[in-house]
């Protein structure tokens, strides 16, 4: 992140070339944070920790085994829709959107 | 026995006639065939920004709309079912890969690849790796994944025209290559666009009112979401009475789940067809909002499946296992005749028993190492069910229409893919960049010719079952594309010479892994020889690994790429016009 590409260093400002890295690493936070939440649902919940969850019911049948076939599936569309809404936040605060 | 069971099964015959239900079927298909012509024949185009992606004006919604069709394929729609039915708890690796995969693509690849805002992916490709040779070994790899998934979407198409129109599957797939030819060649990226928000409506009505309605009949609830995890218990118990393993069982190794469920995430993030659809969207902002819709709508579908598996799963059990031959209802020996399902009288006594292991040897002859005396195909398992369980014959007709506009909403994907690959990345920037725009357009449109012949002799020859195929697709995804674009944006240091390296190694390792454990394409391994545990369809979790550690290896050892280079990757992470020189 500390190379700036000698292209289009004279036509950016060194305060704009700050902002926009700062940008970057606020959108990188971002992206292993839900990386993070993702991996943790589908591997973590949904395949290694399912047998111990299905120990617990919900709706009639074993958690475990509805997280790996339903609840996965909502939680992504969830960490999809977060992402966008954060991202757009941030292209706004540091004025980089379209 | 519930008392929903003895509502279906006490209803002996439906009312109404065969002759209504194959009216409403070709009636459907044809209806729906007539529409997707109408309106690629209305959006039919001259330029090659509408051919490759729709001018780029399409908004989240319908694109969202679009990704879907594009994304479930005859595969998920006709097999997936009956994969997860027959797996169990073990299917779930199929449910959140084939989903999960839309997390990586929406945070990862779509909104980056956007903002370079070209035609392809190995366009993207060869500009930020700057390299030709890149460009092309990426076209070609975009073609054999194209052209893998293709031909298990031709497989599905016949298998639905085999059934409707009485025709066998090899007439069936030619008339599907026939059909999407003729309107993917016409009208493009544009023209699909909205073919395939038609087809997402048709098939997802298809497919949910079957499980809608039954779900209400046994259950009284007609959200099959909620209701289907009340039935598991049940079903767990008339399996183990006919001595199956129950139905919440886990029977793979942890190791194997793991990785398959990771390459078929990672491949999502990496096959071309899905990503050029995000190419269509007005600007960065609408990529990113896509995949919210993409995925919203995709799970429809996905959450449904494994509870029509469970539901379908104990209606079979229940009306056929225990039932006299001669007096099985009437879709059993119409399917009997399709060769998908069979009763293997193997004790003499007429009765048809269900039980563990294979009825059938690979010849068609009875197993005489099992009891079992019911063969039923995966593929047919979503097909068969309104009618067993007596569903009206509109919704047997609809879920044949649904199964088509699944198949070949894919195959238009995958048709303007290959041709994008092909006519756009191959002929045009590689070879004849002189070339005109009216040129390069009837490029494209003998490619998808062409890759529709291929596509028709692929489909009857399938490498293997029509899920299995696909599933091989993504695993090659995963090991080349995924690695290649998701470094290509997040590391600035990466250099073609990485990039090639990489891409070489995990295409290598994974092709020849697959081919090796499939016996189909003459390999000789068996499953006890797998690496770690691991079968072919999770190789590409390995095969990924491969591509990013030679990757990052050799791109250390070599000169950093150009300013030129990095300035694209440094516009690509921003939305906004800082790269408004690579703009097309």
């Amino acid at each position: 992140m500390t190379q700036t590409p000698t292209s289009l260093a004279p036509s950016i400002p060194a305060e704009e070339q700050r902002r926009r890295q700062q940008y970057w690493q606020a959108t990188l936070r971002l992206t292993l944070g839900l990386l993070a939440v993702w991996l943790f649902v589908s591997i973590g919940l949904g395949v290694l920790l399912a047998p111990t969850l299905d120990r617990f019911q919900i709706l009639g049948g074993p958690l475990g085994f509805w997280i790996g076939h339903n609840g996965a599936i909502y939680a992504f569309i969830a960490l999809i829709a977060i992402y966008a809404n954060r991202m757009a936040a941030l292209d706004r605060q540091f004025g980089v959107g379209e | 026995m519930p008392t929903g069971w003895r509502r279906l099964t006490g209803s002996s015959e439906w009312g109404n006639s065969v002759t209504d239900v194959q009216l409403w079927t070709y009636g459907l298909i044809i209806a729906t065939f007539a529409l997707y012509i109408g309106i690629a024949y209305a959006t039919r185009v001259r330029d090659t920004k509408s051919f490759y992606v729709a001018g780029q004006g399409i908004a989240p919604v319908w694109n969202g709309m679009a990704i879907a069709a594009d994304w479930m394929s005859g595969a998920s729609f006709l097999s997936l079912a009956g994969i997860v039915a027959s797996l169990g708890y073990d299917g779930s690796m199929y449910l959140m890969g084939w989903t999960g995969g839309y997390v990586l693509l929406a945070l990862l690849v779509a909104p980056f690849l956007r903002k370079f805002g070209k035609f392809t992916v190995p366009d993207f490709v060869g500009d930020r790796y700057g390299s030709n040779l890149l460009r092309g070994l990426a076209a070609l790899t975009a073609v054999l994944i194209s052209m893998t998934y293709i031909a298990g979407q031709m497989r599905g198409v016949g298998v639905v025209f085999s059934r409707t129109l009485d025709v066998s599957v090899d007439i069936g797939v030619m008339l599907g290559a026939v059909i999407v030819f003729f309107y993917a060649g016409l009208s493009g990226m544009k023209g699909i666009t909205w073919t395939q928000v038609t087809q997402y409506l048709v098939l997802i009505l298809a497919f949910i009112i079957p499980p809608i309605m039954l779900s209400a009949q046994l259950t009284g609830n007609p959200v099959p979401q909620i209701s289907f995890m009340g039935m598991v218990p049940e079903l767990n118990s008339l399996l183990s009475e006919l001595g199956f393993p129950a139905y919440t069982e886990q029977l793979r190794s942890m190791t194997d789940k793991v990785a398959l469920t990771m390459a078929l995430m990672l491949g999502t993030a990496g096959l071309p067809h899905v990503i050029t659809r995000f190419f269509t969207t007005p600007d960065v902002k609408g990529a990113r909002t896509s995949a919210i819709y993409a995925l919203g709508f995709i799970a429809v579908l996905y959450t449904t499946v494994p509870a029509l598996s469970v539901i379908a799963k104990s209606n079979l059990i229940n009306r056929l296992d225990g039932t006299v031959y001669t007096e099985a209802p009437s879709w059993f020996t119409k399917w009997e005749n399709t060769g998908l399902l069979k009763h293997a009288d193997k004790n003499g006594d007429g009765i048809i028993q269900y039980r563990p292991g294979k009825a059938l040897l690979a010849d068609g002859a009875p197993d005489p190492k099992n009891a079992n005396e019911l063969h039923f195909d995966n593929d047919i398992l979503v097909m068969a069910t309104p009618e067993i369980a007596g569903l009206a014959p509109w919704v047997i007709g609809l879920v044949a229409a649904g199964a088509m506009a699944a198949a070949l909403s894919t195959a238009s994907g995958l048709l303007i893919t290959i041709s994008g690959a092909v006519a756009h990345d191959i002929y045009y920037k590689l070879l004849r960049p002189d070339a005109s725009e009216s040129a390069r357009l009837n490029a494209g449109r003998l490619t998808v010719l062409a890759a529709s012949v291929l596509a028709a002799y692929f489909g009857i020859n399938p490498p293997g079952l029509v899920a299995e195929t696909v599933a091989m697709a993504f695993g090659i995804a995963a090991a080349t594309f995924a690695p290649m674009l998701i470094l290509g944006i997040f590391d600035k240091r990466m250099n073609w010479q990485g990039a090639t390296a990489g891409l070489l190694v995990g295409l290598v390792c994974t092709a020849a892994y697959i081919w090796y454990f499939t016996p189909t394409l003459g390999g000789p391994g068996t499953p006890d020889q797998y690496l770690f545990g691991i079968g072919t369809q999770g190789f590409g979790t390995i095969g990924l690994l491969l591509n990013v550690a030679v990757s990052l290896l050799v791109s250390r050892l070599t000169p950093p790429p150009s300013a030129e280079t990095q300035a694209i990757v440094e516009s690509v992470r921003y939305p906004d016009g800082a790269g408004a020189a690579q703009v097309h």
